[in-house]
């Protein structure tokens, strides 16, 4: 088969450049696995990370083209003959090297969701949760941590400040997970309106798009989110019955 | 210490891996009140748990009352071919349910029945409906729950940093761990009271591998470089369902639910071949007509099990004597077809990311044609040798849970006894470490000489400016351990092998790190887990070769059968003096009561 045009962004926090790789193409290989020849022929100390190659773990995010994608789903065949493959590290993280990035900031955010809080077992000690139940919750943690969902929101990807005081897309879905969770009794709501900047999401979708789990992120977490964040907040006669009656959900207290 | 060394972490409880073991020991140990530490390769999260597909054992009895312990006990046992720690069996059986209902508790959002309750899947090996899951990506729902249960815990995790040394004090307790972060290549030292093995296996060894690049045996050679005892390493399991075509993705699992959930086997002929591999010990309960295979799905008290549910070294030897004997599929493995028996809708909802695999990689659309599938390497039995009621090793401080530990597979493991495994021994090992770390009043000490050694043996690539390419090297012991240690094992193979593991174990010596870098080198990263890779072929070849009979995840052509004199042997791999041996030792015996659910048994 022809060779393959690759360009691989290579350099670390000091800078870098795109560098030039020329390989055989083979036939039905994805991404990933041409960057894995480019490293055990012309690059052995070239650093990318990755595990499962199926899609499955989230580790091999990198910008193909442009294009937020797993390295490892995305088939050579989708280029045109002679089209060069460029590929360089999520830009709203900073470099560590090559293809590798600092994505510790998703599991800073990740540590200050407050966690389930399940309520009590049935009589017979059971919980008693039916498939229409889950399945809301099922798509969220479908959500394999690739943060290619962060990395295109532009509220922290063109705004370095906003990372202080807005947890992103992959937290947004987290925290509806929690707050659609047949189980747990805890309130998030006003954490996610307060601290999590879930108001500066204008819900432009860009998210939605690149999940290569096709989770409905703005529709389904995002949009309900908001909703209940307004409900809770302004309309009367919540107002009245978290005045009157004992809450059932107990309010998360605010800790940085 | 060293000049290399700028950061050490103390803990009571330092854990070696972020899979479900590991952070099943993490949340016992710190509900304990221990302090602990979780050191992983790589990002959390992204363990290698997170592949496991088809679901978890657990004998709750909640499709089919019929089941309980002993049911599950006996299974695991016969898919094992009784070579298991009997006790590793008894106490999984007995405890998987409850670690599966507080997973539940903790969040982990399971498939369920029509009644509301945890809903439970057919697996090979398996006598009744068992297997808690969530579709095909079980191991997905099982890291994240355990990941965020942890998180929410006070735990610290210690992400992308290798492992390289376990350190000993002078009464010979393990009291450090050694390591690197990937990231920045400085050194960091983690001193402890008790440590934790949770490494996963060591399938990075083999050339068509469902394993990922961490895979590399890191804890098995930790701990046998240690003095730790391992066994039963020439037991390796090849899953019969990778995918095998495009070459790029060969080796990539598909999960058994595929069999589970109604699809067969067929070759090139297009007639379902397990029918003609029914081994005689499993006969009795397996049926022998189409009709009534078809028929168990729906009515399991009159019909058996159908023969593509046989344990899963019977299913893969079947395979690969198809192909073999030239009835395989155009790429060399047989059909897979769930397509022609389940209707679109019923596939997509059970076999979410299988459907989504299959169409992204390979341009098949499982609903509508056959997948084509052949045995992968997947799994190791073997591993280190622990006390079956507390995870600890045959050295004081260290125990070890989850793949990286051996015995309670014994020489194959049924699918689904993995993530119930990792989360019934992860918990032991995480209250046992506690309890030793909490009981101990003095502070423990490390020999900086120790360390200093460690680092110097660890920065050696960077000291081989014209070494070998690792990657090159890690490839010939992959072409070794597939063409000479592979399914299918003789002689005159596995002599070869050891001649050629002697030769790479020099070559291991010369891989270098390419670059003066060490800023996430993964030259340099590839030369140290070469390392592990190097020892653990050794252990798994060199048991291999005295085992002379077929048994379970290890079979010989020139030993076709089972040898009752064998089945009474484990073997026990152990350094001394800088050689490895492997020696013979009694299996442990089960109890009286336990026998007698064997009684009518065929064996």
């Amino acid at each position: 088969m022809a060779d393959l045009n690759v360009k691989l962004w290579r350099g670390d926090d000091n800078g870098g450049e795109l560098v030039d790789y020329t390989i055989e193409a083979q036939e039905g290989e994805v991404v990933l696995d041409v960057v894995h020849r480019i490293q055990a022929t012309q690059a052995p100390d070239l650093a990318v990370r990755w595990n499962c190659k199926a899609g499955k773990c989230g580790s091999c995010s990198a910008e193909i083209n442009g294009k937020p994608s797993l390295m490892c789903m995305t088939r050579t065949s989708v280029f045109e003959p002679g089209e060069t493959i460029t590929i360089t590290p999520m830009k709203t993280f900073p470099i560590i090297r090559d293809l590798v990035t600092d994505v510790s900031f998703n599991f800073k955010m990740l540590k200050k969701v407050p966690a389930l809080k399940p309520k009590a077992r049935e009589a017979d000690g059971t919980y008693r949760m039916f498939q229409e139940d889950i399945e809301r919750g099922q798509e969220f943690r479908k959500c394999i941590e690739c943060f290619l969902c962060q990395n295109v929101c532009h509220v922290i990807r063109d705004h370095e400040e906003n990372k202080t005081n807005y947890a992103g897309p992959r937290l947004f879905i987290r925290y509806a997970d929690l707050e659609m969770h047949p189980l747990d009794t805890n309130d998030r709501l006003s954490l996610l309106q307060d601290k999590m900047g879930l108001g500066m999401c204008n819900i432009t979708k860009c998210c939605t798009e690149v999940c290569p789990e096709h989770i409905h992120i703005t529709d389904n977490a995002i949009i309900p989110l908001k909703e209940r964040v307004v409900g809770d907040r302004y309309d009367p006669l919540v107002w009245l019955g978290k005045k009157i009656f004992r809450k059932s959900k107990t309010k998360v207290a605010v800790t940085e | 210490m060293t000049d290399e060394l700028n950061e050490i972490h103390s803990h009571d409880v330092v854990i070696i891996g972020a899979g479900g073991a590991g952070l099943r020991a993490a949340i016992e140990a710190r509900s304990l009140g221990a302090s602990v530490a979780v050191v992983c390769k790589s990002l959390f999260g992204k363990a290698h748990t997170v592949m496991a597909e088809g679901g978890m054992a657990a004998a709750m009895g909640n499709v089919w009352k019929e089941d309980n312990w002993r049911v599950h006990f006996r299974d695991t046992m016969r898919g094992g071919k009784m070579l298991n720690n009997y006790r590793m069996a008894e106490l999984h059986a007995k405890e998987a349910p409850d670690r599966v209902y507080e997973l539940e508790e903790w969040g982990a959002l399971f498939d369920r029945t029509k009644d509301g309750l945890i809903l439970q899947r057919d697996f090979g090996g398996h006598k009744y409906a068992r297997l808690a899951h969530v579709g095909d990506r079980t191991g997905l729902e099982l890291i994240r729950t355990l990941q965020q249960k942890a998180t929410s815990m006070d735990i610290d995790v210690y992400m992308e940093c290798k492992i390289v040394k376990l350190l000993k004090d002078s009464s010979g307790a393990v009291v450090g761990a050694l390591g690197f972060w990937r990231n920045s290549g400085e050194f960091v030292l983690f001193k402890g009271k008790s440590f934790i093995l949770a490494s996963g296996g060591i399938g990075k060894s083999w050339k068509f591998t469902s394993n990922s690049w961490e895979s590399t045996g890191d804890g098995h050679a930790l701990a046998v470089t240690a003095g730790a005892d391992l066994i039963d390493m020439e037991f390796v399991q090849f899953h019969p369902t990778g995918m095998v075509w495009p070459l790029s993705v060969r080796g990539l699992l598909v999960t058994e639910g595929v069999r589970g959930d109604g699809g067969v086997l067929r070759n090139s002929l297009d007639k379902r071949f397990m029918f003609n591999y029914i081994p005689e010990m499993f006969a009795a309960e397996t049926a022998d007509t189409e009709e009534e295979g078809d028929r168990w799905y729906e009515d399991k008290s009159n019909n058996r099990r159908p023969p593509e549910l046989l344990p899963r070294d019977e299913v893969a030897r079947s395979i690969n004597s198809e192909v073999k004997a030239g009835r395989g599929s155009p790429h060399g493995g047989v059909f897979l077809d769930i397509a022609s028996r389940r209707s679109p809708e019923y596939i997509k909802r059970r076999l979410p990311s299988m459907y989504h695999q299959f169409k992204a990689l390979a341009d098949v659309d499982i609903t509508a044609t056959a997948m084509e599938v052949g045995p992968t390497c997947h799994y190791v039995m073997g591993g280190v040798r622990v006390d079956a009621d507390t995870a600890a090793s045959t050295v004081d401080g260290l125990f070890a849970a989850g793949e990286v530990a051996g015995g309670m597979h014994g020489s194959n493991r049924l699918g689904g006894n993995s993530l119930s495994d990792l989360v019934v021994f992860g918990k032991r090992a995480g209250e046992f470490a506690a309890k030793r770390a909490l009981g101990m009043t003095k502070d423990v000490e490390v020999d900086q000489a120790e360390v200093r050694l460690a680092v110097e043996e660890a920065l050696a690539p960077f000291n081989r400016s014209q070494g070998d390419n690792p990657f090159k090297v890690q490839q010939e012991i992959q072409e070794t351990m597939q063409n000479l240690v592979g399914i299918i094992r003789n002689q005159q193979e596995l002599e070869q092998a050891h001649s050629e593991i002697e030769r790479l174990k020099e070559r291991v010596k010369q891989a270098g790190a390419s670059t003066t870098s060490r800023r996430f080198n993964s030259a340099w990263h590839t030369a140290l887990d070469l390392v592990s890779m190097i020892t653990v072929s050794e252990a798994v070849a060199k048991a291999a070769l005295l085992r002379k009979e077929s048994r379970g995840g290890h079979t010989r052509e020139d030993f076709p059968k089972a040898d009752p004199e064998f089945g009474k042997i484990n073997h026990v791999v152990r350094i001394t003096n800088g050689e490895m041996s492997v020696k013979p030792e009694p299996l442990p015996q089960m109890t009286p009561e336990l026998a007698e659910i064997f009684k009518d048994d065929v064996k």
